[in-house]
């Protein structure tokens, strides 16, 4: 069981800890010791008993049989549904009609003035170029497609984020209830959210547009929240010493005290929406991200990219500009600020009316640059030069099946062969360590949940990939970190390769995978890690460099070498925030390992690949509860006792 | 004051929101996607499968409908039964190959009528379990499926765990592959390479290295002109013997390849339908594009284009 221990932060400092610690191993030890013998009499040990599972898909069939059949005529259908898939097919065909009506000139034109405008002149030229270069990879009409669905989604998602978010800000008990489900939300992989809303709305643009939404709007409600509770009561005892109404409280002084974290919820929103945006093409939705699936589908790398390229430019450009924003909030109005505004619209107005009036409308056909040629042609010469044979090292295809052999398949047995109770122990002591009972108990019962349901093996098996990840992930990003937090020049020629790589959606990491690993569990795992570093990097950095300097100076004082300062200093003294590290990248690894079910990495994933690709939604369904679980148990076993703020996309 | 104020609030919500939904009845299987016919351009949205003979079918039919008769047209990429959903809610408009869905083509051709047929595609397509001629030459008894346990060592891999392996492709292709396994009690694990683009590249690279291999593959497939392949003969096809996906013990059938159309768009669309309707052509044309852009790399379009260069007199009658 080397992978799991690897995989759980051993505890640095045990003298702190022991006490409490050995006291609730050997509670768990005491319940074990009653409770496995009679486990092993009534089921047996090994894989989870059948006995103990629930065969689900058979009503789960039924149910999505009976909605097919009931689509257009039952009244909850006709009444509601229809009109919810009305309402989002004609919202996304009115912005998509006025985004093709501005033209390729003038929707750039305007979104470089919005940029001018929120955050100067350098953001402003690089979203036209941005734009432009969506339009020379001939990506024109897949991008307005993703913008319509996007601006849909991103106001859908910032309304009901914000009403969440006041009921919460205002009102305890509701925070109280709507707090962990929203927590909860945020930890649980993209792909899981597909296939409800598939069943329901049937594949096509407004089941991706409400999934979007479902995945988008906790951030803005959990900011919401944050910003109302947080502003200054001194200004509130003001206020209401005025004598204004509550709500005139709430208008004037507590929404405004919150446009800070309002801000960060819509950029958190818009990045996460992006990510949900460009996934759904698996369920219909369209736009770039079809183009990836459909080039991943034919493993052509050189099509993926020219799709890929938009969606990141897309990512870091709605970035920027909405974090241009959240800071330029506190500084003075610019004096002719309204009358700039005007000058920006007449602009965009002008360049899409010339635009009509030369009648370049769509981008034109020979604007296009190829890059998928030259680009398959290099994946082709990497295929034949890198992939395998390369002396000393070998090649990229050899470390993958190396990685394979040794490293996931082993992990993947020694899981499925434990006993499924010692699973569940191993799960309840781990996550008692590290958080409290109460954390243990719902990840036992997430565990147990995934084998009730029949799914014990492939969730091992994706559980094996996420182990592996995150193992790698975790030496890769602590070294990194350790790297950054010691020297500044490191730290400043990290950050922007972590920005970048922190607001790309998911869906992209796996396009240069598949060119260099081929198909299979290890560009699956590849990609994953690769997703998560950034986050693991970047946390790591933070909680080294907050040790109390005071700390490391006496360290020094008393002769200690660099490499004892770190460790017996520097390690202990961060050990929550590299905990929150370890949560954190156990979370987006599962994310993207899921997602690797599109690049042959099996499992769970390819089971929702498999329900959606052959409507059996059964299939797929049950596969979706048990990533949810596989989430939830992964995050309450990581979970440090408190909480800080967390990545967003 | 306030209650007023509130009482107009609640008012003007409410029918706004009877505005925005046209009150009564909203049958969202009626509602296209929100990307066709955009511009009062004529649109047709075409589903593509993600097989490169399916691609080769939209190429042409994509080129023919925007060059000769000036649509605009959609692509989206959907698998085969899906597609049948978002043919029958009229979000996307054909699908020009189908390998046969019965329980589907009950529900919506016959049931609901959402869906009609649109005549042959011109080819006719068969599943089956082949193995590397190489192979076969060595071994003839292979190709009979009672022999297939005797070589189960041979075919052994990492990923089949102690059986011999037979490989499948995407998981949206028909296959009763498991079943057949369970039934015909062969000593074989089915393992899914997840696409047929990670399927062929798998053949390709055991071919390079003359390695022995068992794969579900189809006909017609470019591949058989790079990587010459021999059928396994499974027991019979009967009619109605693979009625029930569990005890299915048979053989694939020969099929007919189908083309659908979404039942409102076949009346009402015009010279795009006629076309679509009258689009029917021979596997070795299938074959010729496949090739094209499968091995040659072409875009689909130029593939499409070369294609329809060379075969005026083919494609002429198509048109309306």
């Amino acid at each position: 069981m080397a992978t799991v221990t690897a995989a759980a932060p051993r505890p640095a400092a045990p003298g702190l800890l022991a006490r409490p610690a050995v006291r609730k191993l050997a509670a768990l030890a005491v319940v074990a010791a009653i409770l496995v013998p009679l486990a092993h009499a009534r089921w047996s040990s090994g894989s989870w008993p059948a006995a103990l599972t629930v065969d689900v898909s058979g009503p789960l069939t039924d149910t999505s049989t009976w909605i097919i059949d009931n689509r257009d005529s039952h009244p909850l259908f006709l009444y509601f549904f229809g009109h919810i898939s009305n309402a989002v097919v004609l919202a996304v065909r009115g912005v998509y009609l006025v985004l093709l009506a501005a033209g390729w000139a003038g929707v750039t034109a305007a979104a470089a003035l919005v940029a001018w405008r929120v955050a100067g002149w350098r953001l402003a030229a690089g979203t036209g170029a941005a734009f432009l270069a969506c339009g020379f990879l001939g990506m024109w009409v897949p991008t307005t497609q993703t913008l319509a669905l996007m601006v849909v989604a991103v106001l859908a998602s910032v309304v009901v984020g914000a009403l969440l978010g006041l009921v919460a800000g205002l009102s305890d008990r509701a925070e109280k209830v709507l707090r962990p489900v929203l927590d909860t939300m945020q930890v649980l992989p993209a792909f899981a959210y597909l296939l409800p809303v598939v069943l329901i709305f049937g594949i096509g643009v407004p089941a991706a547009v409400l999934a979007t939404v479902v995945y988008a709007a906790p951030p803005m409600a959990r900011l919401t929240a944050l910003g109302l509770r947080g502003a200054d009561k001194e200004v509130l005892e003001a206020v209401e010493s005025l004598g204004a109404t509550a709500r005139q409280r709430l208008l004037t002084a507590r929404i405004p005290l919150a446009r800070k974290e309002l801000l960060l919820g819509l950029n958190q929103t818009i990045m996460m929406a992006l990510s949900m945006a460009v996934i759904a093409s698996v369920i219909g939705a369209g736009g770039l991200g079809d183009r990836v699936y459909q080039a991943l589908a034919s493993v052509d790398v050189g099509a993926a990219l020219a799709a890929g390229i938009p969606i990141v430019l897309l990512a870091v450009v709605l970035d920027r500009v909405t974090g241009a924003a959240g800071e330029a909030l506190g500084e003075e109005p610019h004096p002719h600020g309204r009358r700039l505004w005007l000058v920006a619209l007449a602009g965009a107005v002008a360049v899409s009316v010339a635009g009509r009036l030369v009648g370049r409308l769509d981008w034109p056909g020979t604007w296009v640059l190829n890059i998928a040629e030259p680009v398959n042609r290099a994946v082709d010469w990497m295929t034949a030069h890198l992939y395998s044979g390369v002396p000393v090292v070998g090649g990229t295809a050899d470390w993958a099946g190396r990685f394979t052999t040794w490293v996931l398949d082993p992990v993947r047995d020694g899981l499925q062969g434990l006993p499924w109770w010692a699973v569940l122990l191993i799960v309840a002591a781990l996550a008692w360590l590290i958080g409290t009972w109460r954390t243990a108990l719902t990840a036992v019962l997430a565990m147990a949940a995934i084998g009730v349901l029949g799914v014990w093996k492939p969730s091992l098996d994706t559980l094996s990939q996420v182990l592996a990840a995150v193992a790698v992930t975790l030496v890769i990003g602590f070294a990194t970190g350790v790297a950054a937090a010691r020297s500044d020049r490191v730290e400043r020629l990290l950050r922007p390769v972590l920005d970048v790589f922190q607001t790309m959606p998911q869906f992209v990491y796996l396009i240069p995978v598949v060119a260099l690993f081929g198909v299979g569990r290890a560009p699956a795992v590849a990609a994953a890690v690769v997703y998560a570093l950034p986050a693991v990097v970047r946390i790591t950095t933070q909680g080294l460099r907050q040790v109390d300097p005071a700390a490391l100076e006496s360290a020094r004082s008393l002769g200690a070498t660099p490499a004892q300062q770190l460790r017996q200093v520097q390690l202990p003294l961060a050990r929550r925030a590299l905990l929150l590290a370890v949560n954190q990248g156990v979370v987006l690894v599962l994310a993207v390992v899921i997602i690797g079910g599109l690049v042959g990495g099996g499992a769970l994933g390819y089971d929702v690949v498999f329900g959606l690709a052959q409507g059996d939604l059964a299939t797929g369904l049950v596969a979706g509860a048990a990533i949810v679980c596989l989430g939830l148990m992964l995050d309450r076993v990581t979970q440090p006792t408190e909480r800080r703020a967390r990545k967003g996309a | 004051m306030r209650p007023r104020i509130r009482t107009t609030a609640a008012v003007a919500v409410a029918s706004s929101l009877a505005l925005l939904t046209g009150c009564g009845a909203a049958d969202m299987t009626k509602q296209a996607s929100p990307f066709a016919n955009a511009k009062g351009a004529k649109t047709v949205t075409l589903s593509v499968q993600s097989w490169v003979g399916a691609q080769a079918n939209v190429a042409v039919a994509q080129y023919l409908l925007e060059h000769e008769l000036g649509y605009r047209v959609d692509t989206v990429q959907i698998d085969e039964v899906p597609a049948w959903d978002a043919l029958s809610q009229g979000r996307v408009d054909a699908l020009l190959e189908d390998w046969g869905h019965p329980d589907e083509e009950q529900r919506y051709v016959q049931d609901k009528k959402t869906i009609v047929n649109a005549g042959d595609l011109g080819v006719t397509g068969h599943i089956g379990w082949y193995v590397p001629t190489y192979f076969a030459k060595a071994h003839p008894d292979v190709t009979d499926w009672k022999n297939l346990n005797k070589y189960a060592d041979q075919l052994r891999t990492a990923e089949s765990g102690g059986k011999g392996q037979l490989m499948d492709g995407s998981p949206s292709y028909v296959t009763n592959d498991k079943a057949l396994v369970k039934n015909l009690d062969l000593d074989y694990q089915v393992v899914f390479a997840g696409s047929e683009a990670a399927q062929i590249t798998q053949i390709k690279q055991f071919a390079k290295e003359k390695k022995p291999f068992l794969t579900y593959w189809y006909e017609p497939q470019w591949l058989f002109e790079k990587v010459p392949m021999t059928e396994v003969k499974l027991p019979e096809y009967k009619e109605g013997c693979d009625a029930d996906p569990e005890k299915v013990a048979c053989a694939y059938p020969h099929t007919p390849l189908q083309k659908y159309l979404n039942a409102d768009f076949a009346k009402s669309g015009g010279d795009a339908a006629a076309l679509l309707k009258n689009f029917k052509w021979t596997t070795e044309d299938q074959n010729e594009v496949s090739l094209l852009i499968a091995e040659q790399k072409l875009s689909p379009e130029e593939a499409a284009k070369k294609w329809v260069d060379s075969h005026e007199s083919d494609w002429r009658k198509w048109l309306p």
